[in-house]
């Protein structure tokens, strides 16, 4: 008798709160993050989890529901997920893809669905000219920024011969496509690495024997640690150069002191000068007990621009919800940030370089590299 | 191209072809003696890395890290021979693929759950960070030249082992006939569980030393294993001679290929065109390598019927 009382009391608990949510559900908006949280690159997503969560809890706003799925990496798998997260879960809005070839495979069918992407990181192309979406929008950076911005200090501040190296697959081609758009002196060499290489030392004699003045890279995750590390062990004395990727706050621990002096362009650092960063770093340390990167930052500024539009409209009206996002109403963790016709961002990127404080390797602001910066591929976007 | 620059890529070629080895002979050791595919090999790889940067970062001595990587890694191989492993010597080869594929995930998620999953730290010591002159101007790496030299001392001291003791006979005879030896009174699930935990030991000892010029991550085993299971076919699968002269020659055609591909192709084309399929053809370059040797000796070069 006890059993069948438990019984009946508990499924009148669950039939009430099913009944209180039904009532909240007007403006409840329902997210489905799909990211990397296991593998090679699980870091990268846990960040972005980790930035999105803090400020889905710092708004304590109940009408905001997360779903968390882990795509390993694997474009199929974020398919398929996205596809449980529309069919099933219902979700309104779906963000989290770390990777370029994964966004390009789930964004175009759920934006066509009638749901809103947002991406926390990963800004292929495609999606911000002929393939750009007004469902879409980019809170990171497009591909080629960073690489733009890099170029430009390099043109301002004496760099006259770059050795650029790149792995040899589209996103890799891209960045260094990105820097010859804007770079205006010579190119000593440039070099394409097998994706996944982790010895350099090849390229590195490379580097010795050629006449350039500085060392132009993008190797993502675990490619940057190993070529940095040997990049030191080698005593080549050229100036490194190249996209945040390679120096972010979860890869400079395990480079160490190798990376010290490394220029590297993003649009966030932790000691940009304004409150809502400010916060935004304590808050961090405080909930995770480590310093945040820059896809944490990403991660918490799109959970922060989901909750200005739902402030704004409800969002089972799309048109409103659209005009809200697109408004872009929030404080930035960047600072200045807008969005384009294109629906990808329009923000200073900073160039930094890798300290020591205390006994702690990071990365401080030394210069704006390119103030205002939007994205060349604005004008293919017809919508 | 100056002299200087291609003995210096001869020279990480031969760096690269050593580290090779390591693996391979195990992995090859293994095959040989128990017939079995162990997809796991890169896994103990990975152990014996993480365990290097932890003993490292605790004690701050690289040496103890070294001798901690040899310890875990061979104790994570004689722990799953005797859990899984010792079960798989009867079966089919794709039972054992399957088997040793769920040890990777095993491997794998638990190292996130005890380390998390950022890379680790592990540094060369101080004292080999620099780099050395050697005869002729060229400045090389000390740490790697120290990979060269280890390398050497274990590939002798494996030979000496197979050749000349009692372990090393029974090793071989293993190969030859299991029956045959388990008849004349060797215990041989002792002696398969010995060959493991050493062949387990080498991918650890690899593992920490080139930890600490790479990445000490998740899943740094796996592109290590393939180039391994290169090595072996081409060397002959089972024969440590077999492995040396494989891993050298991978070691070699993959670090030269890089580099004398695109320099190759500039010579009468275009520099961005050759540039792109000198990088392209130099990726497959060992996978030609295998082909071309298994076309004249189906066998790998030192394999036996």
């Amino acid at each position: 008798m006890k059993f069948k009382s438990l019984i009946a009391a508990a499924s009148i608990a669950a039939l009430s709160a099913g009944s209180a949510w039904a009532d909240a559900h007007m403006d409840k908006v329902k997210v489905g993050m799909i990211t990397t949280l296991s593998g090679g690159g699980a870091g990268l997503g846990i960040d972005v989890r980790d930035g999105f969560m803090l400020a889905a809890k710092m708004a304590g706003n109940e009408n905001l529901e997360v779903v968390v799925e882990d795509d390993q990496r694997k474009p199929d798998i974020a398919v398929q997920l996205a596809d449980k997260m529309v069919q099933s879960e219902k979700v309104d809005v779906l963000t989290g893809i770390i990777w370029s070839n994964l966004a390009m495979a789930v964004v175009p069918a759920v934006t066509a669905q009638g749901k809103f992407y947002l991406s926390p990181n990963a800004g292929p192309s495609a999606l911000a000219g002929k393939g750009c979406s007004p469902n879409y929008f980019n809170v990171s950076w497009q591909n080629d920024a960073f690489n733009e911005a890099a170029a430009m200090w390099a043109n301002d501040n004496d760099v006259k011969n770059v050795f650029l190296m790149a792995p040899n697959y589209p996103a890799g081609q891209d960045m260094i496509a990105g820097f010859k758009r804007f770079y205006e002196g010579d190119i000593a060499a440039e070099v394409y690495t097998k994706l996944g290489q982790t010895d350099y030392a090849a390229e590195i004699a490379q580097m010795r024997a050629s006449d350039a003045d500085t060392i132009y890279f993008f190797l993502p995750g675990g490619m940057g640690i190993s070529f940095m590390k040997q990049y030191a062990g080698s005593g080549v004395d050229k100036a490194v150069m190249g996209p945040a990727f390679s120096f972010d706050q979860g890869i400079l621990g395990a480079i160490g002191d190798a990376a010290l002096g490394v220029k590297n362009t993003s649009h966030w650092s932790k000691d940009i000068d304004n409150a809502a960063n400010k916060t935004f770093v304590e808050e961090f340390q405080k909930e995770y007990g480590r310093l945040p990167s820059l896809y944490a930052a990403q991660g918490y500024d799109t959970a922060n621009l989901l909750l200005s539009a739902m402030e704004k409209a409800s969002v089972t009206d799309a048109d409103a919800f659209r005009a809200a996002l697109k408004e872009a109403d929030f404080e930035s963790v960047r600072g200045k940030f807008r969005f384009a016709e294109n629906h990808h961002p329009i923000h200073d990127i900073f160039m930094r370089e890798v300290v020591k404080e205390g006994d702690v390797v990071t990365n401080k602001i030394i210069g704006t590299a390119a103030a205002d910066h939007q994205d060349a591929y604005g004008g293919d976007c017809k919508m | 191209m100056t002299t200087i620059l291609l003995i210096e890529q001869i020279l990480n070629g031969l760096q690269s072809g050593i580290m090779l080895f390591l693996m391979a002979a195990g992995l090859t050791l293994i095959f040989g003696v128990m017939g079995l595919i162990n997809l796991a090999h890169g896994s103990l790889y990975m152990v014996g890395a993480f365990a290097a940067a932890a003993v490292a970062a605790a004690t701050g001595s690289f040496a103890l890290g070294l001798v901690a990587a040899l310890i875990a890694a061979a104790a994570a191989g004689a722990l799953i021979e005797l859990v899984v492993i010792r079960r798989l010597y009867d079966r089919d080869h794709l039972d054992q693929v399957l088997a040793t594929f769920a040890l990777i995930l095993v491997f794998s998620e638990g190292t996130r759950w005890l380390f998390g999953s950022f890379p680790l730290y592990l540094d060369v010591p101080a004292a080999l960070s620099g780099p050395v002159t050697l005869p002729g101007g060229i400045l090389y790496p000390a740490y790697r030249l120290l990979i060269i030299g280890v390398g050497l001392l274990i590939a002798v001291g494996l030979f000496a082992l197979i050749a000349r003791t009692r372990i090393g006979i029974q090793i071989r005879a293993g190969e030859a006939d299991r029956e045959m030896i388990a008849a004349l009174g060797v215990d041989i699930s002792k002696l398969y569980t010995l060959v493991f935990a050493l062949g387990a030991a080498l991918a650890g000892l690899a593992g920490a030393m080139v930890g600490a010029i790479q990445s000490v991550q998740v899943g740094m085993g796996e592109p290590v294993l393939i180039l391994a299971f290169v090595v072996i076919v081409i060397g002959g699968i089972g024969s440590i001679k077999g492995a040396l002269v494989g891993a050298l020659l991978v070691g070699l055609t993959d670090t030269l290929g890089g580099v004398l591909l695109p320099l190759g192709f500039g010579a009468f084309m275009d520099q961005s065109a050759a540039t792109s399929i000198g990088s392209a053809l130099a990726s497959m370059s060992i996978y030609i390598l295998m082909a071309g040797v298994l076309l004249f000796k189906p066998t790998g070069l030192f394999g036996e019927g």
